[in-house]
């Protein structure tokens, strides 16, 4: 039960085969059987027993929605009323969120029931999963290495089937990084396309909810649930959503594919470029074309990016100052004790150190060299890929230079963490849509390939996916021991 | 301060702070309504909570566009908010959203009238910002209280040119500003609610020197007195701070209007460097010359056209005109009465700027909270008119009025005010003055004019006032020949 698609089971609880209660509690009982992969911070069990009696009774009166019934988890940086949202922080260790982002009331209303919040880096600032205040999520595929980050217990809770699907946010590679290590299928939206309302600001003008699930079929139902305008979001764009379940089946010969040529140099592991190249060739069967693009400026996407980002959240974290809300130190003396040690103790490694690169970045005397730089780089890169897209109609290559890394491997090291962002983080500064889905593996491990698109072209990158899934069944390989 | 000014001169610019008459706060929906129960009035939003966003309301822009056009400024096709950073438990966010490099309102001007003159003073910009909650520092088992209910409320801060040169100009300045942001309805220009409050930047240079002295900011002055006050306070310390041979340093300073006096509150080296930046969480205001069309064919009649217009239309002198334009309602009101009334304009001025004018400031009153209604007053300048009573008793009238709901004529007739115009009964009393005061008589006789008055004001008294004072002095003059 637990292994089928979102259509097969909307299918199952329509004949009758089991009920939303039955398929509830399955995951309710797998998530507690793998606890030790750590992926969920809050398990809201009797919350979500009761949605899936809702949604029984809604079947039984011939509701049609795709997604009633269907068990799903929350990233917990998406705020859940009445429910803690913790933003894998002690700060908010405490903090029960007293409204819905806008993603859970879509997803609430399209009948979903949520299983809880998911295990993520801390405030999203991580690639690895590592800098949560819960500890570390482990990689069902390999349970020594990390599932990625920051969306980590989003990837590692689809893979290990501990929810059908999951949200996950993605800032700098944040949904479809971990998506490549989980062998799972996750979809960047364009910026915009899906609401901010409620869902915890690291930087805002990169940041972007998304879907992360087994299939392109399956990241399509759950994105059509969470896109579309909202008025409290004013970066929101009011577009009308298409159909993205609509459009898989669309032939894509003819399809012209780039290749940038700084996707695929140094730094690339060998296995993984092998991979790659195998998925690209079974596309030029599907009867795509090939045609090299080239994105100079690329090299430049991740200090622009460690500017911008930090200056954005140190900014965004400054109302987490033991005021209003989330961790407050014991016995503060005065104004200046209570914000330092509230934020001391509050704030993780990781997010200290890029709340303080963000600080400097913005300082009088340094905000021209930095911040304005940074921001023309970013130009630069959005012309560069403009450029590209103009010539072919996606950019393939790969999502991480590497496969899973080690737990601890990385964690004191940085800047080598930071590189392993280093093809998604460019996408995000131009604000494309951009998805990960499984090619294969390397030495156990999965393997992503990226498929970036134009503007609000995710219909297209999801039906571009669902064609190769369709001859393929990377998509269907399931964890050892989580079968 | 008489001899200071001899060889001083002091230069002001003043950084207005008008809160916007929205009904809900400049990024969220949360109502704006002042006195509420603390933190009853801050939303999600407003407090700051994890993952919230801000609108920006549109009524605040198109507030901000008006006054812009109001003081012939340059309207900003594209303006931009940014986030100003600093920690403050009255600011939940840990950032202030405001305009930075980019404001909605670029150079204008505004004219004011001192000792007769009329001098034009510059407006550098004025930007849509958000206030900040309020600390309350009572007693809460030693801690502070926080009341948010004001955060998030819109002001247009309004940033003058340093081209102010006296205290004098400085209340000009503001009263004039306070003016106008009232006619055009962006601001309630509640001074004591905090709706309209300045702070003053002041620098003194020996006269004739062309460079700026190293100015002072007071902050937050909340009345047209405690701006004069604090200005040449603060400017008399800084003459006597130089001439003692000391300096002034650039600084942030307090009013204390009990004590009147300002003290330092942060020198330039604790300044915060408020590390503004673009605020990615709002599009750039872009403001399209259709937009720009549509705001100023809203825009009421400004008070200095409206001034001009009151003594070409309606004969008034400068004074008076300028009195009755100083807010919109109260020319509104002063035009309703001369409509209604259908009286001459000056009688409907002097009534408005003496008798109504002096109850309303006894009472501390507005126009717009006048006991005694235009149409009501209309009523007694009626009476006048056709001399049914006298200017005399018609203040007597207009007192009851002001205690009463009644009309003028309702008055009259129940305490029996009604001029007398029996020209016989007049006659009668006349005669029996003149008998009784023979001496008088005599005097005047013989060339004292000034007798005259007594004869009127005996007839007047025995006549409780109820006389026609022109039919008295006619028969006086015809009797006493």
């Amino acid at each position: 039960m637990h292994n089928k698609s979102i259509k097969e089971i909307a299918k199952g609880l329509r004949c009758g085969d089991f009920s939303s209660v039955e398929l509830t509690q399955l995951f309710l009982s797998r998530i507690k059987q793998h606890a030790q992969l750590n992926c969920y911070v809050t398990v809201t069990e009797e919350l979500a027993l009761k949605a899936a009696r809702q949604a029984d009774a809604k079947i039984a009166q011939g509701d049609t929605s795709l997604l009633t019934g269907i068990p799903i988890a929350q990233k917990d940086i998406f705020c859940t009323q009445g429910v803690k949202t913790s933003c894998g922080s002690k700060m908010l260790d405490n903090f029960i969120a007293p409204y819905n982002a806008t993603v859970v009331e879509k997803l609430n209303a399209a009948g979903a029931v949520m299983l809880g919040k998911l295990n993520m880096d801390e405030f999203a600032m991580g690639s690895s999963n590592e800098t949560s205040y819960y500890g570390p999520v482990k990689n069902p595929w390999h349970t020594n290495s990390v599932p990625g980050g920051s969306s980590g217990g989003s990837s590692a809770a689809v893979a290990a089937r501990l929810s059908v699907c999951a949200t996950g946010t993605d800032t700098g590679g944040s949904i479809r990084q971990p998506a490549a290590h989980c062998g799972i299928t996750g979809l960047k939206p364009t910026y915009g396309r899906v609401s901010r309302f409620g869902m915890i600001a690291y930087a805002s003008s990169l940041d972007q909810g998304g879907p992360m699930a087994r299939s392109a079929e399956d990241t399509a139902i759950l994105l059509q649930a969470m896109s579309g305008f909202d008025p409290k979001d004013s970066t929101s764009l009011d577009l009308p959503v298409p159909d993205y379940s609509a459009a898989l089946d669309k032939d894509i010969k003819g399809l012209k594919i780039g290749l940038p040529k700084e996707f695929f140099g140094d730094g690339l592991n060998n296995d993984v470029a092998l991979v790659i190249e195998k998925a690209i060739e079974e596309y030029k069967k599907l009867g795509a074309e090939l045609k090299e693009v080239s994105m100079p400026n690329l090299k430049l996407a991740i200090p622009a990016y460690y500017v911008i980002a930090p200056a954005e959240c140190s900014a965004n974290l400054s109302r987490f100052d033991g005021v209003r809300f989330g961790h407050r130190c014991d016995n503060p003396q005065d104004l200046a004790d209570l914000y330092t040690r509230s934020r001391g103790e509050g704030f993780g490694k990781e997010v200290k150190r890029r709340i303080l690169m963000g600080t400097y970045a913005l300082s009088a005397g340094y905000y021209d060299a930095y911040y304005l730089k940074a921001q023309k780089i970013r130009r630069l890169i959005s012309d560069d890929f403009k450029k590209a897209l103009s010539e072919v109609d996606v950019i393939m290559g790969p999502v991480a230079p590497t496969t899973a890394f080690g737990l601890g491997e990385k964690i004191d090291n940085p800047i080598e963490m930071y590189l392993s962002d280093i093809y998604t983080i460019a996408i995000n500064l131009a604000g494309l849509p951009a998805m990960s889905l499984p090619i294969g593996f390397s030495e156990g491990k999965p393997v992503g390939l990226q498929i970036i698109g134009d503007y609000f072209a995710e219909d297209r990158l999801l039906n571009i996916a669902h064609q190769y899934q369709m001859v393929s069944d990377w998509h269907r390989q399931i964890p050892k021991g989580f079968e | 301060m008489e001899n200071y000014q001899e060889n001083w001169e002091s230069v002001i610019g003043l950084e207005i702070h008008a809160q916007l008459a929205t009904q809900s706060k400049i990024f969220s929906g949360a109502s704006t309504a002042y006195g509420a129960e603390p933190n009853t009035q801050a939303c999600a939003v407003d407090l700051g909570l994890p993952g919230v966003l801000p609108v920006l309301n549109e009524q605040a822009v198109s507030f901000a566009v008006k006054f812009g056009l109001a003081i012939d400024a340059e309207i900003a096709p594209y303006s931009v908010f940014a986030r100003k950073n600093y920690f403050y438990p009255d600011l939940p966010k840990g950032y202030q959203i405001s305009q930075f490099e980019l404001p909605i309102v670029g150079n204008g001007h505004l004219d004011i009238d001192v000792d007769g003159e009329t001098k034009r003073i510059g407006i550098t910009r004025a930007h849509l910002e958000e206030d900040a909650g309020k600390s309350l520092h009572e007693s809460f088992h030693g801690m502070s209280g926080i009341d948010l209910n004001r955060a998030g409320t819109p002001l247009l801060e309004i940033v003058s040119e340093p081209e102010l040169r006296s205290a004098k100009e400085a209340v000009a300045y503001m009263r004039k500003m306070h003016e106008l942001v009232r006619y055009l309805g962006i601001c309630d220009g509640n001074m004591q609610e905090g709706s309209f409050r300045c702070d003053a930047n002041v620098s003194v240079r020996p006269k004739g020197q062309q460079e700026f002295g190293t100015r002072a900011e007071i902050k937050n002055i909340n009345s047209f007195k405690f701006v004069e006050k604090a200005i040449n306070h603060e400017i008399e310390r800084q003459i006597e701070l130089i001439e003692s041979g000391g300096k002034v340093v650039q600084e942030t300073r307090l009013y204390d209007a009990n004590k009147d006096e300002t003290r330092s509150m942060r020198s330039k080296e604790e300044a915060n460097d408020y590390r503004y930046f673009p605020d990615p969480d709002l599009l750039p205001v872009e403001i399209t010359e259709i937009f720009k069309a549509q705001i100023k064919a809203q825009l009421p009649e400004l008070p200095a056209a409206k001034k001009q217009r009151f003594t070409e239309q309606y004969g008034l002198d400068c004074e008076s005109a300028g009195i009755l334009t100083s807010s919109r309602q109260l020319s509104d009101y002063f035009e309703s009465l001369v409509k209604e009334s259908l009286c001459e304009a000056k009688l409907c001025a002097n009534w408005i700027t003496g008798d109504l004018l002096a109850s309303l400031n006894k009472t501390d009153l507005d126009i717009a909270d006048s006991p005694v209604s235009y149409q009501r007053l209309a009523g007694l300048l009626i009476r006048i008119n056709d001399q049914t009573i006298s200017g005399k008793i018609a203040k007597q009238v207009f007192e009851l009025m002001w205690q009463s709901n009644s009309t003028a004529d309702e008055i009259i007739d129940e305490k029996g005010l009604k001029q007398i115009t029996d020209t016989g009964a007049i006659e009668a009393i006349i005669d029996r003055i003149i008998a009784e005061n023979p001496g008088q008589v005599e005097q005047y006789l013989s060339g004292k004019d000034k007798v005259f008055g007594f004869f009127v004001g005996q007839v007047m008294k025995e006549m409780q006032g109820k006389a026609n004072p022109a039919e008295v002095n006619k028969m006086l003059k015809a009797k006493l020949k």
